[in-house]
């Protein structure tokens, strides 16, 4: 993640500058107990630079091992344990260096207590930053990836509910494509086309994409067109749309199921001929399509009027628009209206 | 042999008749648009056999299957393959998934001509079978003099015995369907519909009261003014359903 090295980069200098002033007061506070000049330099240096690699090394440590439990218990060992290394190991470059100097020596000596004190503060307050600082991190990553999955998700979901092509709507073309084959071939033919063209349109990946209102209607065009072919006279549509509405945008592929769930609606609970009114207007900027077939309110099994392929319209249309209202269904004399409300960009 | 076809669509007609063709023995005596016309054609013609499809107009291949008495040898033609192993069970000749091949077309019609020939075939179980999923779709079909009523199960506010009959009571009035007590009990809805009595099964949305009636039998008194006799084990059935 470059984004989460450019933040570390940025902690370098206050780190580094934190360490110098250290190294600022060690000196002064040494030159007060009577050291010379270059052994309190020396001193407050090479202590500081010491204490300010075990800060690092705390702070990457945690970068790979992060404590679940009992995390003040380890801050606090951690501590302890760096301190006394970090002790020892001053002491003994200390004493190379300066083993002649008995004046230092006893000081070093004298002042172990208040070295190691300031150690286990320095090394404690680092290791509870780090603490912190990575275990945000980690809070941070598990949120991205949740909110990774949960795309991820209903992306699927929005698929899925594209792809839910009717089966028996497939199965039924071909069977009168079949048909077609010996009597008329040229019939036959054109058919193919329109159901390969009708079955590319449904193989788009892309859930997000929306089409302009033009090219939704041709699409449905192919559709109806095919359906006549199976049903003969009995399927009549109606299309009516205002002339300059087709430029608004809707989901890809969301009328046709909403037709086809009217034809179904309309074949199998009428005798007789069918009229389908397909209307489009412009409410309020957003665009309203109304879908009409006709029904025997007698007969309807209450099931049909909310049946699976309105629900997944419904769900489809919350899953963009985070709407439970874009689709209303109601009944006027012997008629099912389907209404589909698609709010437009703006 | 006669034969009818019955599909609401015009092309998968054509193509059965298309592969009739090459059958002169069998004879086409008419086409149907829905299960309306092919009860009619089949009561007409009487014919030996029949291409039905299942999802048609206003009732269902199955669901026409109920209003016929004698049903001559059935081959099913569908898209549908959720149906088969039910059709399968319940010895129709055949199940056709559409598109179907001519190869599979005659292999159907063999089995059809085999069985003629041993006529052993129990049409009447393919029905009961088919017609309780046409129940447990929420509605049944009766025949109404000459016509053919579609009958929401809500719309029932009780069965009646009445020898191989039950009597389906409705605010539009009284119909007979050839039936036994015991295919609506185990059909209808249990939560809805309880058999209080051995010739009675009523409608429970439609109870308003229950009355205690000689020794341990009661009368339920439905909201349409009828009253009913309710037997103990009924009376049993009752309390536990409406939980009293």
């Amino acid at each position: 993640m470059p984004a989460t090295k450019k933040n570390n980069a940025r902690y370098i200098p206050i780190f580094i500058g934190w360490s110098l002033l250290w190294i600022f007061i060690q000196w002064n506070v040494l030159l007060k107990f009577g050291l010379t000049e270059t052994e309190a330099i020396v001193d407050s240096y090479i202590s500081n630079i010491l204490l300010g690699a075990s800060c690092f090394l705390v702070f990457n440590n945690m970068k790979y091992y992060l404590p679940k439990q009992e995390k003040y218990w380890f801050i606090i060992a951690i501590s302890f344990v760096l301190s006394c290394c970090w002790l020892l190991l001053v002491r003994l470059i200390l004493w190379a260096i300066f083993k002649n100097d008995e004046h230092y020596i006893s000081t070093l000596h004298q002042s172990s207590t208040v070295r190691f004190g300031f150690a286990f503060l320095m090394i404690g307050c680092m290791s509870t930053i780090s603490l912190l600082w990575h275990t945000q991190r980690d809070i941070l990553k598990t949120d991205e990836q949740q909110k990774e999955i949960l795309q991820l998700a209903k992306d699927a979901e929005l698929f899925k509910l594209r792809q839910q092509l009717q089966p028996h709507f497939l199965f039924n073309s071909l069977n009168s494509i079949s048909a077609l084959t010996a009597t008329q071939p040229e019939k036959a033919r054109h058919m193919i086309q329109q159901l390969s063209d009708f079955l590319r349109g449904t193989l788009k990946k892309d859930d997000h994409h929306k089409n302009s209102l033009e090219e939704e209607l041709q699409y449905l065009e192919l559709y109806l067109d095919i359906e006549k072919v199976r049903f003969g006279h009995r399927l009549q549509t109606v299309i009516d749309v205002e002339e300059n509405i087709k430029q608004m945008e809707l989901p890809s592929l969301i009328l046709q199921p909403v037709v086809e769930n009217a034809i179904k609606f309309g074949l199998y609970d009428t005798i007789g001929d069918v009229v389908i009114s397909i209307t489009a207007k412009k409410i309020n900027d957003e665009l309203e399509v109304t879908v009409q077939n006709p029904f025997d309110p007698e007969t309807a099994q209450p099931l049909q009027g909310t049946g699976f392929g309105l629900a997944s319209i419904k769900r489809r249309l919350f899953l963009l628009f985070a709407r439970q209202d874009l689709l209303q269904t109601k009944t006027e004399n012997n008629y099912f209206i389907t209404t589909i409300i698609i709010p437009q960009a703006i | 042999m006669k034969c009818i076809i019955i599909d609401d669509e015009p092309l998968a007609r054509m193509m059965v008749k298309e592969y009739l063709q090459s059958y002169p023995d069998i004879e086409l005596v008419q086409e149907c648009n829905d299960g309306f016309e092919g009860v009619k054609a089949i009561q007409q013609h009487q014919p030996d056999l029949i291409f039905l499809d299942i999802q048609m107009p206003k009732i269902n291949g199955f669901e026409m299957l109920e209003l016929i008495d004698n049903p001559p040898q059935i081959i099913f033609t569908t898209a549908f393959e959720e149906y088969a192993i039910k059709a399968f069970e319940t010895h129709a000749v055949d199940y056709l998934l559409k598109p179907f091949s001519k190869e599979r077309f005659d292999k159907a019609i063999q089995k059809s001509l085999q069985q003629k020939e041993k006529a052993t075939t129990n049409t009447h179980e393919l029905i009961e079978t088919a017609s309780q999923s046409a129940v447990q779709s929420n509605r049944v079909v009766v025949k109404d003099g000459g016509k053919i009523k579609i009958i929401p199960v809500a719309q029932i506010q009780y069965v009646e015995a009445a020898d191989d009959y039950v009597k389906i009571h409705t605010a539009d009035g009284v119909f007979l369907k050839k039936k036994t007590m015991q295919f609506f009990e185990d059909s209808l809805q249990q939560q809805q519909f309880i058999r209080v009595h051995r010739s009675y099964i009523i409608n429970a949305q439609l109870i308003t009261r229950i009355d205690p009636h000689e020794k341990e039998s009661h009368l339920v008194l439905l909201s349409t003014g009828t009253k009913l006799p309710v037997s103990k084990t009924g009376y049993a059935k009752l309390k536990e359903v409406l939980g009293i």
